[in-house]
């Protein structure tokens, strides 16, 4: 059937992903233990925060990861959408879970960086708050996707929804950045400074390399361990059937 | 060639591959009845028919053009009778019959009136519908056919919970509809005279192996 | 566009036949609010700061209560079939849904807001505002809402799924609604807020149908 050449795709997917994951896995372990040794180590404390700004290097790239992982959310998705490719769909669910814990981890982060800074667990901060509606969007997506019999409408309407989700991000940004100056105008809320100093740049920069490194490393193992799901219902399958 | 027809349909259902390489010619006045058993496919059929599921392969046309092409133009000559009777119980029997044909830009009140009385339930018109019974609302929703003005009837088991007389009556009313031109498919497991249908027995189109082949396909 | 105006007819005429829906959602409104002295104390400048914030969140869990029934009973029944094969574009369906959802429940919300504006001591110069704000912004509430229902139909707890996924995304609906009150109260200009509220708005209206109706075509294939 002509149609059906399309599913292919996951046999050479299998192949491929076996041949490159050694390679993410251990760029991941590398580029991270260079970037941990740089910026824990070799890069100077900050003269304003002291050594409180080394929770940055793992902070700034989880938060850079949430917004990544959405958007790979949504181009998986629509993906999926127009082309039906069951890889996309694999790809779109398997994303959601990594990208929610990048965002959890740039809210918890965040808070305990927040804590020697502004003497609170918790600020209602323009760029925290919208890390955080992006968490709730991760978790609807997920609630979705799973609140099906059938596996393939939980997919389309998770794509869908990360497609709406992914229109109103720019717009929830946008009205959390004004509705922070409406409250607190003074800015004493950048986490990030505007003129970084390369000491403190590289090991920023390895950093993120070594996360975006790590979630496909980790997209691609649990896309595989999806399909190898897959093969072991249809021999048992085939058991039943005899 | 002004036949609704379709060549190399196939139907996927999650991760089941319910039917392939099913082809059909219904020229105007025609009947297909579809044969065979659960799960064989005959509602999904139906429902490619109708447009709501897309086929997984395969070109459905209608006078040569391929409906994909012109789906409005389709839904405009079609109308689909499923399992659900779609009756809002708290509007009158007339008003849920009224609803179908003003959605359809052809609100006739006259043919509202006649389609109630060729199905026998004048008398209920302007009962709210939860009081109708299974029979009389399966009759309300077969009325909607007449008041629909549709070319292109797709019944999946029509006679569901009909009494023998009005199953006489229903194939008097398609008779006629087949007689102006109209064309008709239905799946039914009750016997319903329909002459000069043709059949399609589901069972000649279902993959070679029953197991789940679009899932070996995914390995 | 007979067949639009067919369909919010009918879905008033339901509305009002299966009466209390729109009396339900409205009495959740005000008791929720209603609760709120309870919790903060009745001291009227606690209340009246935050009064319109009050109004507003209320606003939009009213406005969520009410959403997991828009197109589940037409679902159920098989309604929804027909209308998907109605000639009618699947997009304006839903806009005649979202409409018709508008008059029975954000419309009665709109009429009961200034009521509760007293209760809560908000200052005499927000209510215009509150009111204005509030019809820019619930019909927002009906058009995201509708994407939220499609989506979660046929789902396992649909209604508290729809809550889940709908609110996040009403988070600028609600920081611009109570940014132009409290600006009015405040008496600076609200216009800004209320512009940026309109714009919303235009921007739900041709894209929330449209993600809506492709969600019920899956829905029902």
């Amino acid at each position: 059937m002509s149609s059906l050449h399309r599913f292919a795709n996951p046999a050479r997917f299998s192949r491929l992903s076996r041949a490159v994951l050694p390679w993410t896995a251990a760029g991941t372990t590398l580029l991270m233990a260079v970037g941990l040794y740089l910026g824990l180590v070799v890069s100077p404390a900050d003269y304003q925060q002291g050594e409180t700004v080394r929770i940055m290097y793992v902070h700034v790239p989880a938060a850079w990861m949430a917004m990544g992982c959405y958007t790979s959310l949504a181009l998986a998705s629509a993906a999926a959408l127009i082309w039906k490719h069951p890889l996309a769909d694999l790809a779109a669910q398997e994303t959601a879970p990594i990208g929610a814990c990048f965002t959890a981890i740039a809210l918890a982060t965040g808070a305990l960086w927040g804590q020697p800074m502004w003497g609170t667990w918790w600020v209602w901060d323009a760029r925290l708050t919208s890390v955080l509606v992006l968490l709730f969007l991760y978790l609807g997506y997920i609630a979705l996707v799973n609140a099906f019999d059938d596996p393939q409408r939980g997919a389309r309407a998770g794509a869908i929804l990360a497609l709406v989700g992914w229109v109103n991000v720019p717009i929830i940004k946008f009205s959390v950045d004004w509705w922070n100056t409406l409250h607190q105008p003074a800015s004493i809320s950048r986490l990030d400074a505007p003129a970084i100093h390369p000491s403190m740049l590289t090991p920023l920069l390895l950093m993120a390399l070594a996360f975006l490194l790590l979630f496909i490393t980790l997209l691609l193992m649990r896309i595989r361990s999806r399909l190898i799901d897959r093969r072991i219902q249809v021999m048992q399958q085939r058991e039943i059937e005899g | 060639m002004s036949d609704f027809s379709a060549s190399g349909l196939a139907c996927r259902r999650g991760e089941r591959l319910v039917f392939r390489h099913l082809d059909f010619a219904l020229p105007a006045g025609g009947a297909l009845v579809l044969r065979g058993p659960n799960g064989s496919g005959k509602s999904s059929l139906l429902r490619i028919l109708s447009g709501l599921l897309p086929p997984a392969a395969g070109t459905l046309s209608w006078g040569g053009t391929p409906i994909a092409d012109e789906p409005e133009l389709h839904r405009d000559r079609l109308h689909y009778v499923g399992h659900l009777d779609a009756v809002k119980p708290t509007l009158t029997v007339r008003e849920n019959l009224r609803f179908w044909a003003g959605m359809r830009e052809a609100l006739d009140e006259q043919a509202v009136t006649d389609a109630l009385a060729r199905f026998g339930i004048s008398a209920l018109a302007n009962a709210p519908a939860r009081f109708l019974s299974a029979g009389q609302k399966r009759r309300l929703a077969l009325a909607r056919l007449l008041a629909s003005g549709a070319d292109l009837w797709l019944l999946d088991e029509p006679t569901v919970a009909l009494d023998a007389a009005t199953i006489v009556l229903l194939e008097g009313i398609i008779a006629e509809f087949r007689a102006e031109g109209g064309r008709l498919v239905v799946s039914t497991h009750a016997p319903i005279a329909l002459p000069d249908a043709q059949r399609l027995d589901m069972a000649g189109y279902a993959p070679a192996q029953g197991t789940l082949p679009v899932l070996e396909a995914l390995l | 566009m007979s067949g639009f105006r067919m369909l919010v007819a009918r879905d008033l005429k339901l509305a009002g036949r299966q009466g209390s829906d729109a009396l339900l959602v409205v009495g959740f409104f005000v008791l929720g609010a209603v609760l709120f002295p309870f919790a903060v104390g009745p001291d009227a400048a606690v209340l009246a700061r935050i009064a319109g914030g009050v109004i507003w969140v209320m606003a939009l869990l009213a406005a969520m209560l009410s959403l997991d029934r828009l197109f589940q009973a037409d679902y159920e029944d098989g309604t929804l079939e027909l209308l998907a094969l109605s000639p009618l574009p699947l997009g304006f369906l839903v806009l005649a849904k979202c409409l018709a959802h508008w008059l029975t429940t954000g419309l009665p919300l709109i009429i009961a807001a200034p009521l509760l504006a007293i209760l809560l001591n908000l200052p005499a110069d927000g209510f215009a505002t509150l009111v204005l704000a509030m019809a820019l912004g619930t019909p927002i509430l009906s058009l995201l809402g509708a994407v939220g229902a499609a989506l979660s139909l046929g789902a396992r707890r649909a209604g508290v799924l729809v809550s889940l996924l709908v609110l996040p995304l009403t988070v600028p609906v609600l920081i611009f609604g109570v940014a132009a009150v409290d600006a009015a109260v405040g008496g600076y200009p609200a216009g800004p807020h209320l512009m940026l509220l309109g714009a919303l708005f235009l921007a739900a209206l041709p894209l929330c149908p449209w993600a809506t109706a492709a969600a019920l075509r899956h829905a029902v294939e």
